[in-house]
């Protein structure tokens, strides 16, 4: 079956590049627009993976990642934060909160598939 | 020419450079970094020329110095290695076989297919662009082969110890994926250390106990290991260590070790000395210092290091020696001789009594059987060169066709007999064209049926007793038992009433003239097949069977005889008339009486056991005079899968005999596959099982007919 990975990005345009390119890959993509928007359809679906912006109004990329970790389905879940080469503090964050990895913006189609390929197997 | 034999060296060695050539260039093609694999290739290539030059071979000579040059430039890192120059020297080492294949029957060879190799090539170096020929730059394929200028790469041993954190998997990180990945890297040995794990009702899964030591053997750096564990860098403890200890180990062999030398002055002896080296593991185990997972990490390490240096040993020393095959196909019919002669010398030492002479004999005995194996393992040659060529053949055929085919090889260590060997090469190329071209679907046919785009053929060679079996295995669209069927009625092979199980649909393949396939490609199918295979198999003494699974794909597997020359029998009479049965096809010996063949009103076919077997009498079918005893015997031996009996007048015992090939003008020479001597001088003729119940059958079919 398929494995189903969820785009948290406040960016309709990010939102767009990384479903597009995992619906390529194969992947059944969920789509969300802010922390809150992805908590509510975390919970109300069963991911294999989250791919998470950081700054996002409505509960930002690390609230999330911590609320996430919290839930029991998603304890384990791998979850991937999209940052910038600035966000170096953020970054260090995100992983305290429980990321998995993380892609720095901008990038290449191939290289957000390497990165899924790399925590889901 | 004048000496004669010189040039038959050179030609010898040219095409066995030749086929190392093709290996190398396939592997090459695989690996374009290898500098290793350059450097044989060119050293191939030079070797042709050189010695070419010298027996008067300029053509060769002239052509092959051609392809070195360019071959020259991707040494030296000046041109990248590409699809397209290995395409170019493929062609061009066709093109020197082609001009040695001419050298020896006078033909002439295609100088235009040859000018077209050299412009090819020529255009590929970076200074001689043509003037206005070629349009095709040396574009390198893809991002993996940019120009090499460094020197030849040794492989790396990395350790790299891999602790996580106890709380990694609450990152979401599964640490068996980094595994994963490293094994994507190179050759990968993993010990796990699991020292750390408690009993099972303290166990909490959400903690990670384990840690791993990876021995990583790959020609990447350190940075491309650190970029594996780019994520979880905080989260465990990484030490990554390059292992070369090449020099350690060598010296280390040359100086003597302690014990050795006090064992020498006899300040100890060897029992002592013997209880004192217990493993350094197991004592150190023993007193508590480390756990058996360290050691056993440990030792890997030493394995790991240890192998790398064998290999480069092994490369260095493996010396072998040149023979003529009619020199070992002779001594091949001395040994037999041999084992005729002995047989004899045991038989008179028998009847003579002496003691003495019969302990020569048995001595003798001894001697002949081991001189008898070691010159049948003289002859036996791995397979793995059979299989390679294969690998050419369905990288062509698959492109020329269109579509995608991975060969997969296993068992290419297997020994066969070199007559074997030899004369299997044919069927196998025509059981694989098979596959190629029928079996494996075009990939958009795959992609529409859920499979794989690339397909996947399967060449595997496997011990199974005195037998090898060789299996080709293809996950094509199988075959269409019915399909099979209604072909066949067309074909007036069977009639439209006959009931086939689905195995014997699959037989009607191998029927003369059966061919299935829609339209008749250059590839296969050409009204000679698989009945030509079968054929050459059941002449090497071997049978052929097939399997299929509709949709999934098709399995052809030959068994063939270890070895041609020497076959195991069962030795048996009629009249005075000696026939040997080959072994490995007996079942059981049953007694006939005049009463059984009464019961079965003259049906010729025994009740044993339950089971309704139908025999042949071996002095009818051979219309041998005289009367047949009271009790004759019954040889039931499974031929073609089915029972079947052969009526003798007495079974004499096990026979091991050296196969003497039969002259044509022998009558019923197709039922034998040889004759043999036997130790008191005369003559048994072995019995080929298949083919005399095949004959029998259409005997009586078409005597069936007649009536």
């Amino acid at each position: 079956m398929a494995k189903t990975i969820m785009t948290v990005d406040d960016s309709s345009s990010v939102r767009q590049m990384v479903g597009m390119t995992l619906k390529g890959a194969g992947f059944t993509v969920v789509e969300a627009v802010d922390g809150a928007d992805g908590l509510a359809k975390a919970k109300a679906s069963a991911l294999d993976m989250i791919i998470t912006d950081l700054n996002m109004p409505n509960m930002d990329g690390i609230a999330l990642i911590t609320a996430l970790r919290a839930l029991p389905n998603y304890k384990f879940t791998p979850i991937v934060m999209l940052t910038t080469e600035s966000q170096a503090t953020r970054k260090q964050e995100g992983k305290t909160a429980g990321a998995t990895g993380w892609i720095v913006k901008p990038f290449k189609p191939e290289q957000l598939l390497e990165v899924v390929k790399k925590v889901l197997g | 020419m004048n000496v004669e034999i010189d040039t038959s060296a050179f030609t010898e060695e040219a095409y066995e450079l030749l086929s190392e050539l093709e290996d190398s260039l396939l592997e090459l093609e695989a690996s374009p970094q290898d500098q290793d694999l350059i450097s044989r290739v060119f050293r191939a290539m030079h070797t042709i020329k050189g010695s070419g030059a010298m027996f008067g071979f300029d053509a060769v000579a002239e052509f092959t110095h051609e392809v070195e040059t360019v071959f020259d430039m991707a040494r030296n890192g000046t041109i990248p290695v590409t699809k397209q120059l290995i395409d170019l020297t493929l062609a061009a080492r066709d093109h020197i076989r082609s001009l040695l294949d001419a050298a020896a029957s006078g033909d002439a060879v295609d100088q235009a297919n040859a000018n077209r190799i050299i412009s090819g090539l020529r255009s590929l170096s970076p200074d001689k662009k043509p003037a206005g020929g070629s349009t095709t730059p040396a574009a390198p394929t893809g991002s993996k082969a940019p120009a090499q200028t460094a020197a030849a790469k040794e492989p790396n041993i990395f350790r790299i110890r891999f602790t996580p954190n106890q709380d990694i998997f609450g990152t979401g990180t599964n640490p068996l994926l980094l595994l994963n990945e490293l094994r994507e890297l190179g050759e990968c040995r993993i010990v796990a250390h699991t020292e750390k794990l408690p009993d099972f009702d303290d166990l909490d899964p959400e903690v990670c106990y384990t840690g791993w030591e990876i021995f990583l053997t790959s020609e990447i750096g350190e940075n491309a290991i650190r970029d594996v564990f780019i994520f979880v860098e905080d989260e465990c403890e990484l030490n990554i260590r390059l292992l070369d200890r090449d020099q350690v180990i060598r010296d280390r062999e040359e100086s003597k070790k302690l014990g050795q030398i006090l064992l020498e002055r006899g300040d100890v002896n060897a029992s002592e000395l013997e209880r004192a080296l217990m493993p350094l593991g197991d004592r150190l185990v023993q007193a508590g210092v480390v756990s058996p997972d360290k050691v056993r990490a440990a030792l890997t390490e030493q394995q790991v290091i240890q192998e790398k240096h064998d290999k480069k040993k092994t490369a260095e020393t493996a010396t072998s020696v040149r023979v003529p095959s009619d020199k070992l196909d002779s001594l091949v019919d001395l040994v037999g001789e041999l084992v005729t002669m002995q047989a004899r010398l045991n038989q008179t030492a028998g009847t003579i009594g002496d003691h003495t002479l019969q302990l020569i004999a048995e001595e003798v005995e001894r001697l002949t059987a081991e001189l008898r194996d070691n010159t049948m393992s003289i002859r036996m040659l791995t397979i793995d060169t059979t299989f390679n060529k294969f690998k050419r053949l369905v990288r062509d055929l698959s492109t020329e066709l269109g579509k995608e085919i991975e060969l997969i090889t296993s068992g290419g260590e297997t020994e066969l007999d070199k007559t074997v060997i030899d004369q299997l090469n044919d069927p196998l190329v025509h059981i694989i064209r098979n596959s190629i071209d029928h079996g494996v679907e075009g990939p958009d046919v795959r992609r529409a049926r859920g499979k794989n785009p690339v397909g996947k053929i399967t060449l595997a060679a496997i011990h199974s007793g005195a037998n090898v079996l060789i299996r080709v295995e293809d996950d094509g669209a199988g075959l269409d038992a019915n399909k099979l069927r209604a072909k066949g009625i067309e074909k007036g092979l069977i009639s439209a009433d006959d009931e086939l199980s689905e195995k014997e649909a699959f037989q009607l393949i191998f029927a003369a003239g059966f061919s299935t396939a829609a339209k008749i490609t250059n590839v296969s199918g050409r009204g000679v097949g698989m009945d030509v295979v079968r054929r050459s198999i059941e002449g090497l003494r071997g049978s052929i069977d097939v399997n299929s699974t509709l949709g999934k794909g098709t399995t052809i597997t030959l068994k063939l005889p270890l070895t041609l020359a020497i076959i195991e029998g069962l030795l048996v009479m009629v009249e005075n008339e000696y026939f040997v049965l080959p072994l490995a096809a007996v079942e059981e010996c049953v007694e006939l009486s005049r009463d059984d063949v009464k019961k079965a009103h003259g049906r010729h076919v025994i009740n044993v056991r339950g089971d309704i077997i139908p025999y042949i009498r071996i002095r009818d079918r051979f219309e041998i005079e005289g009367n047949a005893p009271e009790i004759e015997q019954i040889v039931i031996s499974e031929v073609d899968e089915k029972r079947i009996g052969f009526v003798v007048d007495k079974v004499v015992g096990q026979h091991q005999t050296v196969i003497k090939t039969l002259g044509k003008n022998f009558q019923h020479s197709e039922e034998f596959s040889g004759a043999t001597i036997l130790g008191n001088g005369g003559v048994a003729l072995i019995l080929d099982l298949t083919k005399m119940v095949r004959y029998v059958e259409e005997e009586e079919l078409h005597e069936l007919e007649v009536q």
